[in-house]
């Protein structure tokens, strides 16, 4: 038998913050008929996975995960994704946008970014399953308009989100109701920054898709940033491949996730340069994110994750 | 390193708000350098000669283009001895929504006031919501000190209006400080231009506070999220008989052994285990989420209380309380709601509205309805019972809100007057603001 996780009765700021996020899980559960949690395989789903198969411990995970996979996702990912369900025995809903871009439902963008083209396929699978609450790892910290994002936030039966009309939310009492079509959106991690993930990484030590560490790659440096060589991103003329030992800061499409420098191998090593980062990890990692001042809240607002 | 501190900073149109949690962002190195190079891009574009710290905090597209701050933002920051979330409330539009919702989970609140302007309506009002929602430490800082040339005269003056309204609302620890959030005076680090002053710095107060609640000093209060029964889809076949009750403690200490009552039951019981997926423990205290297993077998459902058996609320289904209306749509008399409180969620009507209270005058008035942002005094009657404690003894169980059953939209938030509700410790001073009978 253990002891309280701290002395006297004060919870150290991990323990605070995995009590929190285990509380709106099991509040979005116990109010709300059919929740999904998206899983991408980044290190953000995979922490908000732990935390929701500890919520219900010693009971199985009472709602399937779901992935949006662009198709260009990283093979490394994907066999993470899948290891994971095999092992916890995990429902798996993936809605494909190559899917939609093979029948012409989305037209694949000049630039070949993938990340914006999700949002359809999202919705889309949101209501064929009829999940009226979906789980996501958004972080207040990551971007400015998510930082105005309640914890449990509404969209409408077109799954937009309306930054001006939110609903107040007070205390620790999460409202959820909606009317018939709309959902609501929950993000358990909101108060996490990316130290604390690492951090809490490290505690618990979770298992992560292994391009979260410094390996060999043969990458090209586009728009200041060094993007993998592989089916779906290649070099022009311009830019010459390189073999580099680099790591991932976020996990998304292959065509516009960039990597850093790096010979972090391990999370320990990681927490280190987090720690030690001058740059946010959206602003050095994301092509998306760059295209303007309000391009997170654009997408959000068309039901985005 | 000391525990984790949620903060609300709120002020007045104008008086620098956005620019002094900007100062705290900067000045504590957590704006990051691309973050920092797009505000500066930004600035430049609009011909500002500085770079204004305010377009860090306003995130959304109607912000930036009228230089506004529409919602509550939460940031994140650290200082080497401490861990802080800041819900930034503007001042602007729906003011009281903004403060009563951003106090609602503060430790400290961070009053701006210009010192060129004082205390102004809105200086009151804030104050007032703070009292009201019993945030434990308000802070005031004094701010543009730049502009009245440090002078301490000026200060004195704001301070001493500023300790008056305070003590007529019965916050009795209202602190004031000196600052220059421009200039970043007393912000993080104390500055040498008014030397008259010899306090700590925003940042050295903030770092000092006492956090949260004690839990020891509390009675157990558990309200029931879910029941955890697996049967045969147990991932470890152990487990098929296993049932425990899910929640997180909101206030108070549970050791296994302890007597406990299951409300609204009254069926009394003995917590036979405290677990959680880490194992088990032998006392759980707020805010842990835990599951408990409990030596007799009841009906246990989600919204249900499991309270310490010597001190558990008496259930009730007549609920009078404070409200904070939110909601475009007046209340009247008559309306039919739905109370949340805790994990449960009621039916109720709205029987009377006692009165309102003029936030300008702080004194109550007779009123036939509530307008958004108005606050309240109003008695609803349940269609089934809550336990709820006063809102004095605990913003865990003394809260709840009451929403649309129609829509799902939140009216109002809610706190529970002592008058009705059983407690241990309901001979508590509870203040002038308190004491006024509407």
């Amino acid at each position: 038998m253990r002891s309280a996780p701290v002395s006297a009765t004060r919870l150290d700021l991990l323990a605070e913050l995995e009590s929190e996020a285990i509380h709106i899980i099991r509040e979005a559960v116990g109010e709300l008929e059919r929740p999904v949690l998206l899983f991408s395989g980044g290190k953000d789903s995979v922490v908000m996975l732990h935390l929701a198969l500890k919520a219900f411990w010693p009971g199985p995970l009472p709602f399937p995960v779901m992935h949006i996979d662009t198709g260009h996702n990283f093979p490394e990912v994907i066999a993470y994704r899948d290891e994971v369900v095999a092992r916890h025995r995990l429902r798996l809903v993936v809605a494909s946008v190559q899917d939609y871009i093979d029948d012409g439902r989305l037209l694949e963008r000049a630039d070949g970014t993938r990340n914006p083209l999700q949002t359809q396929p999202l919705l889309d699978a949101i209501a064929a399953g009829r999940f009226d609450a979906v789980f996501g790892g958004g972080r207040r910290d990551e971007e400015k308009a998510r930082a105005k994002e309640r914890v449990v936030s509404l969209r409408d039966d077109f799954g937009q989100w309306d930054p001006r009309n939110q609903r107040p939310e007070l205390w620790n009492l999460y409202n959820p109701r909606h009317r018939p079509g709309e959902h609501v959106r929950v993000f358990p991690l909101s108060n996490w920054t990316e130290l604390d993930i690492w951090r809490y990484i490290e505690r618990e030590d979770i298992e992560l898709p292994n391009l979260y560490f410094a390996h060999s790659r043969e990458v090209f440096l586009r728009d200041g940033m060094w993007l993998a060589v592989g089916p779906y991103s290649s070099p022009v003329r311009s830019d010459a491949p390189l073999s580099k030992t680099v790591r991932y800061r976020t996990v998304g499409d292959m065509s516009c996730t960039g990597a850093v420098e790096s010979d972090a191998a391990t999370v320990a090593d990681i927490l280190l340069e987090v720690a030690a980062t001058r740059i946010s990890e959206r602003g050095a990692t994301r092509a998306d994110d760059r295209v303007t001042e309000a391009a997170m809240e654009d997408r959000k607002k068309e039901g985005y994750f | 390193m000391g525990g984790l501190l949620r903060m609300a900073t709120a002020g007045s149109v104008d008086d620098g708000k956005s620019t002094l949690v900007g100062r705290l962002l900067y000045d504590t190195k957590s704006v990051l350098t691309d973050q920092m190079e797009a505000i500066e891009r930004v600035s430049r574009e609009k011909g500002l000669g500085v770079v204004d710290l305010a377009l860090l905090t306003d995130g959304l597209r109607a912000e930036r283009e009228q230089g506004i701050t529409i919602d509550v933002a939460y940031r994140y920051f650290a200082s080497p001895r401490r861990n802080f979330i800041l819900a930034d409330c503007p001042g602007h539009v729906q003011y009281t929504r903004n403060t009563v919702t951003g106090s609602s989970t503060a430790d400290a609140l961070v009053l701006l006031v210009d010192a060129r302007k004082g205390v102004l309506e809105q200086t009151r009002r804030h104050l007032a919501v703070a009292a009201l929602l019993r945030v434990p430490h308000v802070i005031v800082a004094v701010n543009k000190m730049d502009l009245v040339a440090y002078d301490q005269t000026v200060y004195e003056e704001v301070a001493a209006a500023v300790t008056t309204v305070a003590t007529e609302l019965g916050l009795g620890h209202a602190v004031t400080i000196p600052v220059s959030a421009l200039e970043g005076d007393n912000v993080v680090t104390r500055t040498t231009r008014a030397p008259w002053y010899t306090g700590p710095s925003l940042l050295e107060l903030l770092e000092g506070l006492p956090s949260a609640d004690d839990p020891a000093t509390e009675n157990f209060r558990l309200p029931v999220q879910l029941t955890i029964r697996p049967q045969d889809a147990a991932r470890d076949p152990a487990h098929r008989e296993y049932r425990g009750y899910a929640g997180q403690i909101a206030s108070g200490v549970v050791r296994r052994g302890d007597r406990v009552v299951v409300l609204p039951l009254g069926r009394a019981t003995t917590v036979a285990g405290i677990d959680t997926a880490d194992g088990e423990l032998e006392e759980a205290f707020a805010p842990m989420s835990v599951t408990l297993r409990l030596a007799d077998e009841i009906d246990i459902a989600r919204g249900d209380l499991i309270a310490a058996a010597d001190a558990a609320p008496e259930p009730t289904q007549d609920l009078d309380g404070m409200v904070a209306w939110l909601h475009e749509e007046p209340l009247r008399p008559g309306r039919r709601v739905l109370v949340k409180h805790t994990t449960r969620s009621v039916p109720a009507i709205v029987r009377d509205i006692s009165g309102r209270l003029d936030l300008d005058t702080m004194t109550p008035e007779a009123a036939e309805s509530l307008q958004l942002n108005d606050i309240g005094r109003i008695s609803l009657r349940l269609a089934s019972p809550i336990m709820p404690d006063e809102y004095l003894v605990s913003r865990r169980t003394g809260s709840f809100l009451l929403v649309d059953p129609q829509s799902g939209a939140t009216l109002a938030a809610g706190m529970v007057r002592g008058d009705q509700a059983f407690s241990a410790r309901a001979t508590i001073d509870v203040g002038q603001f308190w004491a006024w009978e509407i």
